[in-house]
């Protein structure tokens, strides 16, 4: 079965008005985290983004930072959990999240060639900046990896533009200056953030980084087109929720964003 | 761009350097870069910040050429007294200069990261002298290893953040300080204490440390010494070593960078990508950054500024390591024949002169170290270790 692609089937929930829901996942940190991929895929997840562990993570809070710390104590690799994913068939798009050294040290090629076999379509690299990134895009582009990047509180409107018209599968709105993590309250920053983005051509727009509750998603989800819930279901997965508590999490989400 | 030049807006360093640091933070890089180049050409800052060295600062520090040691070596030995600086090392030329720009810049706080506590203390002090709000990140291992540091900034009115995550030492107390600046980069800088991190750090840090170099290449020309024939520093992060560089970069003189054997980033490390940068950096085969250990807190970092790097690949400086057995004799010997207790750091590039003084170092050489700090925040581990406590 040849692996769903996150530009095309983004593209078509947006163009079908079906709100984009996008859970994350640590690799490794769980025994059992490619049953929790299957499981979320079946429950109504569009794409899932799949953290692979990296030594030392600056945007990520202190449940992804453990997460990462519990994948990489287990032995987990770059490698090890490509070659997983790549011995499951899962029904939807697959977005690797990782820091740079750990592409960098495999080699763009070489990476991007386990991805593509794992059956990946997307890649969030958060340290690889719009003037860092071209040597990372270019065999992105020609392998079929959409490159995702971040517009944040604090992007210029010209540099949202430019950000915008590199990003590839869907562009990351940063909900809020801040690292990942859960939040009470999500302020409008996100609203502010989206609406900037809406003055550029852009592929359709998810917000992440902090958004935590059916109801902040619901309200996220009234101005962009999808939503990136990470911590929130992180926590739940380091406490032991399991597949079926990951799934009945995703079902909340889902049911909140298609009211 | 010429050696230890202006690296223009992308900021490298031949392969080395970069910015690469999560979108958040993209826009306050470049705001940094925007007002340092607007800052360093402006007469009226370059005063403030000269006048504030001189008269707060105790600059310019002296070059003081040691004779029983030379004469012990075979060798002229000339040692540039950061240690008589106030905060005692080189450290507070690089704050004084961020602290002027966060206030150029508008903004009310300053966040450090430290390890031994020396930058954490300067950034306090700089803090408290323009009034600006301090808080500085360590790790929580070097905050119980270091527990007089952490009062001393405590008095100067800085709050200090002990780091709980990951190996809760240096590189996770920069880490830390990256995560807290992108939450509140608004009214904050990140003032960094080393040649390391995103473009402008590496490139502004060594510019408000070459009035090291300046001042030793005039100082040795009036004292008729002329150009060593070695310029010698430790490098944690490469601050010290290229403040002192900056000065003989372009003279005959060998220049010698020593690390830590066992964080020695150049030697043993490999390329890769970490805190902002480019650079050498100690790393495991699947890129997952490793512990840097040695005797001294101030080196124990895995990585090496992205300049030294580029020195280092295209051959204009040397970088070699010293262990922690014949760092402890270093500074001894500098202390019963000189009079002066290096810092564990500086006490790095005195081993290897005493090492290779005769060897690598021809006798009759006239060799120039950066002595980068005085020892009195060592001595209590100093004490532990000799009486085999340690
Ligand atoms: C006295 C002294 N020298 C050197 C260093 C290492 O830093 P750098 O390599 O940036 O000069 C430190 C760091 O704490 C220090 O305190």
């Amino acid at each position: 079965m040849a692996a769903p692609d996150l530009t095309l089937s983004f593209a078509e929930h947006a163009a079908a008005g079906r709100k984009l829901l996008v859970p994350y996942v640590m690799a490794g940190a769980e025994p059992d985290w490619i049953d929790t991929i299957e499981a979320l895929s079946l429950a109504g997840a569009d794409a899932i983004e799949v953290g692979l562990p990296f030594s030392d993570p600056i945007i990520d809070g202190p449940t992804i930072q453990a997460a990462g710390i519990r994948s990489l104590e287990a032995g987990t690799t770059a490698v090890s959990a490509l070659a997983e994913l790549a011995r499951r068939d899962i029904a939807v798009p697959l977005v690797v999240m990782t820091y740079y050294n750990v592409i960098a040290h495999l080699g763009h090629e070489r990476f991007a060639g386990l991805a593509i076999d794992a059956g990946v379509s997307g890649a969030i690299v958060p340290d690889l900046s719009l003037e860092e990134i071209d040597g990372w895009a270019r065999v992105c582009d020609d392998i079929g990896i959409a490159t995702v990047l971040l517009v944040a509180p604090s992007t210029s409107p010209e540099r949202t533009a430019h950000v915008c018209s590199r990003s590839r599968g869907f562009v990351y709105a940063v909900a809020r200056m801040g690292v990942t993590g859960e939040r009470s309250e999500l302020g409008d920053e996100a609203a502010v953030v989206v609406e900037k983005i809406r003055h550029t051509t852009s592929p359709p727009v998810c917000v992440g980084i902090g958004v935590s509750t059916p109801d902040q998603a619901r309200r996220v989800t009234e101005v962009a087109d999808g939503v990136v819930v990470g911590s929130a279901l992180v926590r739940r997965l380091s406490e032991g929720c399991g597949p079926d508590g990951a799934a009945a999490f995703i079902g909340e989400l889902r049911a909140a964003i298609d009211a | 761009m010429s050696i230890m030049g202006d690296p223009g807006t992308t900021g490298r360093f031949g392969t080395f350097g970069g910015r690469f640091v999560p979108e958040p933070l993209m826009p306050a890089c470049q705001e940094l870069e925007q007002a340092f180049r607007e800052a360093w050409s402006d007469p009226a800052f370059i005063e403030e910040y000269r006048g504030i060295l001189r008269t707060f600062g105790g600059r310019p520090t002296p070059v003081t050429k040691c004779h029983r040691l030379s004469e012990h070596l075979g060798i002229t030995l000339l040692l540039k007294r950061e240690d008589l600086a106030h905060t005692g090392s080189h450290k507070l030329n690089n704050v004084i200069g961020q602290a002027l720009l966060t206030k150029r810049m508008g903004k009310t706080k300053m966040i450090a990261e430290t390890g031994a506590g020396q930058h954490g203390v300067a950034s306090a002090t700089a803090a408290a002298l323009l009034g600006l709000e301090c808080t500085v990140y360590m790790g929580e291992v070097d905050t119980q290893r270091q527990q007089l540091n952490v009062f001393r900034m405590e008095l100067l009115g800085a709050t200090v953040h002990a780091v709980t995550t990951g190996s809760r030492t240096l590189k996770d107390a920069v880490n830390e300080a990256m995560r807290t600046w992108v939450a509140e980069v608004e009214d904050t800088h990140y003032c960094l204490g080393s040649v390391m991190g995103p473009h402008p750090f590496p490139w502004m840090v060594r510019e408000f440390q070459r009035v090291i170099g300046d001042e030793a290449r005039q100082q040795l020309l009036d004292d008729e010494h002329g150009v060593p024939d070695f310029v010698v520093a430790c490098v944690g992060g490469g601050s010290n070593a290229a403040g002192i560089f900056a000065g003989f970069v372009d003279t005959d003189a060998s220049l010698i960078g020593v690390e830590a054997a066992g964080g020695a980033a150049v030697t043993t490390g490999s390329p890769g990508v970490l805190h902002g940068m480019r650079s050498q950096l100690i790393q495991d085969d699947q890129g997952q950054i490793t512990e840097a250990h040695s005797i001294s807190a101030g080196l124990d970092y895995p990585g090496i500024g992205p300049e030294h790097a580029h020195l280092d690949e295209i051959g204009r400086a040397r970088y070699v390591s010293a262990g922690d057995e014949e760092v402890l004799e270093a500074l001894q010997m500098l202390a019963r024949l000189e009079g002066i207790i290096p810092a564990l750091e500086t006490a790095h590039g005195l081993a290897w002169i005493i090492r290779e003084a005769g060897g690598e170092i021809p006798h009759g050489s006239t060799v120039l170290l950066n002595l980068s700090g005085r020892g009195d925040k060592d001595v209590a581990q100093v004490r532990a270790i000799l009486r085999g406590e340690g």
